[in-house]
């Protein structure tokens, strides 16, 4: 049966908690109690990316772009554009029209470029159908009746793809070496243990659009010639796998995972394994060792898992997002996805904008565009107008970009060279409110609290220089501590495991590389210009602003601020906890913060 | 517990341990189902696991130990668990923490006397855009204020009706579905 119309709402864990499912029900009731259910369907979709205007709904063939819809505009959206034809103004994003209402005309999406979150917010990710309607399982087909193993290694080292977990190492090669080994098992493993703070790309893919990353798994599976997968995925993401789960069903129940895919003699199947609140589990031989039902901890490399990883035997392991580009390589070729972006990175990446942005959300965009695009043209600049300080990319093991270098274009090696990393994509936007040393020592508390505690410089030398960072913001920091955070992070380097240990310093090296003056300032002044550091600050009212409306007195937790009404109030300083309520609070900016 | 109980759980635990393939590799699924279901991963039962995948009680022991979603000790039915990274910080997370331990009368880390509630950090939650977010048991919630911490934490209580048994309690600790 046809439909008119098709709606198409956001079901990702972000617009599912900002009352998603309460707008499907209500659009879902609307329909029927208006008689029109029979000319429109309903479908549930993964993450359209813009969260920030969530929850999204999108109405086909118009594609009107509805933001911010709440269950009680269904009834409106349902009488006026199901049966009248006529948009509902006042919940397109763009309400004067001026550009459009489609999301294409939008500037959030005018500069991406969707291959990995290609399906994302188009199919519904429950029903394998959808998946299939839009090309899907037609590259394993290929692969299996048209392509020799070569032949698929050589279309993805000349596609130029590279892990997207973050080290960029050329997937291609990576399973040539797997392919060339000769072993009785090998095994295909998915990296799904996001753990990045900042970047959720993964899970968005896993919710939005889950057989991209299995199909692409099997087609490893048929290259290699291993017979078993398996997905570790974080216990934080309970909907990704949910849907994974359902997903892993739908494909065996439609024969395209289990004995004999499509009727050939190739048999291949995925396993999920749940990971249990470990950051280190991201690294591989981390996560092999978890599968094996051990403690994740790393194990030095070479040799490297695409020889030796799984149980001992070969093991190709890739992360989400890099499977979720496999389909459209084979099934485009190489050349096309090699005209995508820079001359070492091609194709596009996911990122995760967050922070002192005004839309955040999830984009994608070609290797090669420029922060300043990515943060003004497309995440709509800084929030409340407020200057532009930094944005950290990469995560805990990444680093800060500064105004200077805004202009650089994105890849692998750029990044590098500015002293962050493409990491996983996570990009926090900070602004002149974001204090530095604050935020690096957040970055270390991070890597202290997750550190497997196997090799000591990573364990010793993570937590000392977490120490020195404390005294530092409680301006208690020497000059020379600066000089002792930089030779531990070279000694870190060098000396750790894993690249947990070797990236965790990344976030102090680059940002006393470009923040110098603010350590100095906390060393030397005592002082935090950003105000974060609560050490080095206070609240105090002034008396001649002071109305003495009581406003902060009611509002102070500790009851510290003491005055009679109409009178100028006083804070107590020793009891103060500096939590800020009432510089909030306060409406005729009578208190003083610094 | 009961002798009847206890060899329930390892007759339970054998069963589980043959369908994730009778290996070492079982191990995992297998705490986290007990886990799960029980709360805690007790010595009982890392000493059955232990027996079953013949290695030693201690690696079961180093395993339990080392991740953080796996605990020795009894925690809170609802575990409620913050996201403490850059994100959520920046979005007011800070707030939120006081106001939970004030609303529990608990620090992070802790269990409340009744054994109804667990506190705990979390390292990112994969909601970054919409923090500050936090995970009660398997149920994800954004943009948390001070003003929603209070009606997360009524949603959780009203699955302990004032006349409910223990044991009624121990099975019904599942959120509403209907629950935002």
């Amino acid at each position: 049966m046809a439909f008119k119309n098709y709606i198409l709402v956001c079901a990702g864990t972000a617009c599912e908690s900002s009352k998603g499912i309460a707008l499907y029900e209500a659009l879902e009731k609307e329909l029927k109690a208006q008689g029109v259910d029979a000319e429109a369907q309903l479908v549930k979709t993964g993450c359209f990316g813009f969260c920030e205007q969530g929850p999204i709904v999108k109405i086909l063939p118009d594609e009107s772009f509805y933001v911010k819809v709440s269950p009680e505009d269904a009834s409106k959206i349902v009488s006026e554009h199901i049966i009248k034809g006529r948009q509902v103004k006042e919940l397109l994003y763009d309400q004067d029209q001026s550009s459009g209402t489609s999301a294409d005309s939008i500037d959030f999406y005018q500069k991406q470029q969707r291959i990995v979150l290609r399906n994302c917010g188009v199919i519904n990710p429950e029903y394998i159908d959808e998946y299939i309607a839009r090309e899907g399982y037609a590259a394993l087909e290929k692969v299996i009746f048209d392509m020799t193993s070569d032949e698929v290694i050589k279309e993805l080292t000349d596609a130029g793809l590279r892990g997207r977990g973050g080290a960029g190492f050329p997937t291609g090669v990576k399973w040539g070496f797997t392919k060339n080994a000769q072993s009785d098992q090998k095994f295909i493993v998915c990296n799904a243990d996001e753990g990045d703070p900042g970047a959720y790309m993964d899970r968005s893919t896993c919710e939005g659009d889950p057989h991209s990353v299995l199909e692409a798994m099997t087609i490893a599976g048929h290259t290699v010639g291993a017979d078993q997968g398996f997905i570790y995925i974080r216990a934080e993401y309970p909907l990704a796998i949910e849907r994974l789960e359902n997903a892993i069903a739908q494909a065996r129940e439609y024969g395209l995972l289990g004995d004999n895919i499509l009727g050939s003699d190739f048999s291949f199947d995925i396993e999920l394994r749940l990971g249990a609140g470990a950051f280190v589990c991201g690294e591989e031989t981390a996560l092999l060792a978890s599968i094996e039902g051990k403690r994740g901890m790393p194990i030095p490399r070479p040799p490297f898992p695409a020889v030796k990883g799984l149980w001992g035997k070969p093991t190709v392991i890739n992360n989400v997002e890099t499977w979720a580009n496999i389909p459209m390589i084979i099934l485009k070729g190489s050349a096309w996805y090699s005209s995508i972006g820079t001359e070492t990175s091609k194709g596009t990446k996911v990122f995760a904008l967050t922070g002192k942005i005004n839309n955040s959300g999830l984009i994608e965009v070609p290797m090669g565009t420029t922060l300043r695009e990515i943060i003004y043209d497309i995440g709509g600049g800084i929030r409340s107008g407020k200057k532009f300080k930094a944005a950290q990319t990469g995560g805990p093991s990444g680093g800060v970009i500064t105004e200077e270098y805004l202009d650089t274009p994105i890849d692998y090696e750029s990044l590098q060279s500015i002293g962050s990393m493409m990491g996983s994509g996570g990009m926090i936007v900070m602004d002149e409110d974001d204090c530095i040393v604050d935020v690096t020592k957040f970055y270390l508390e991070f890597t202290v609290d997750e550190s497997c505690g196997k090799c000591a410089p990573c364990r010793i030398g993570g937590r000392t220089n977490y120490n020195i960072l404390d005294k530092i913001s409680r301006g208690q920091g020497k000059v020379e501590d600066l000089d002792t955070l930089k030779d531990l992070a070279q000694a870190m380097r060098k000396a750790s495991l894993c690249g947990l240990g070797q990236t965790a310093p990344n976030p102090i090296m680059s940002t006393i590389n470009f923040f110098e003056d603010e350590y100095m300032e906390h060393i030397n002044e005592g002082k935090c210009r950003a105000g974060k550091c609560k050490d080095l600050m206070s609240y105090t009212i002034i008396e001649d602003k002071c109305i003495g409306c009581t406003a902060c007195a009611r509002v102070c937790p500790v009851n510290c601020i003491s005055g009679e009404v109409k009178a100028p109030h006083v804070i107590d300083q020793d009891q103060c906890i500096k939590c800020g309520q009432c510089f909030t609070k306060c409406k005729f900016d009578a208190i003083l913060k610094g | 517990m009961l002798i009847s109980e206890r060899e329930q759980l390892r007759a339970n635990i054998e069963r589980r341990v043959i369908d994730f393939g009778n290996n070492r590799s079982a191990l995992i699924p297998v705490i986290q189902e007990v886990q799960q279901k029980y709360g805690h991963v007790s010595e009982y039962v890392m000493q059955v696991l232990a027996d079953v995948l013949h290695i030693h009680p201690v690696e079961v022991y180093g395993v339990a130990s080392f991740y953080s979603f796996i605990g020795h000790k009894p925690k809170g039915r609802f575990i409620i668990r913050l996201c403490r990274t850059l994100p959520c910080e920046m979005k007011g997370k800070e707030r939120v923490a006081r106001q939970l331990e004030n609303d529990l009368g608990i620090h992070f880390g802790e269990t409340t006397d009744d054994g109804n509630f667990t506190l705990e950090w979390a390292n990112c939650l994969g909601m970054c855009d919409q923090g500050p977010a936090l995970l009660v048991n398997e149920r994800i919630y954004t943009q948390v204020t001070p003003q929603s911490v209070h009606d997360i934490l009524e949603e959780c209580r009203e699955v302990f009706g004032v006349h409910t048994t223990l044991q009624e309690k121990e099975m019904s600790c599942e959120l509403p579905t209907s629950a935002k």
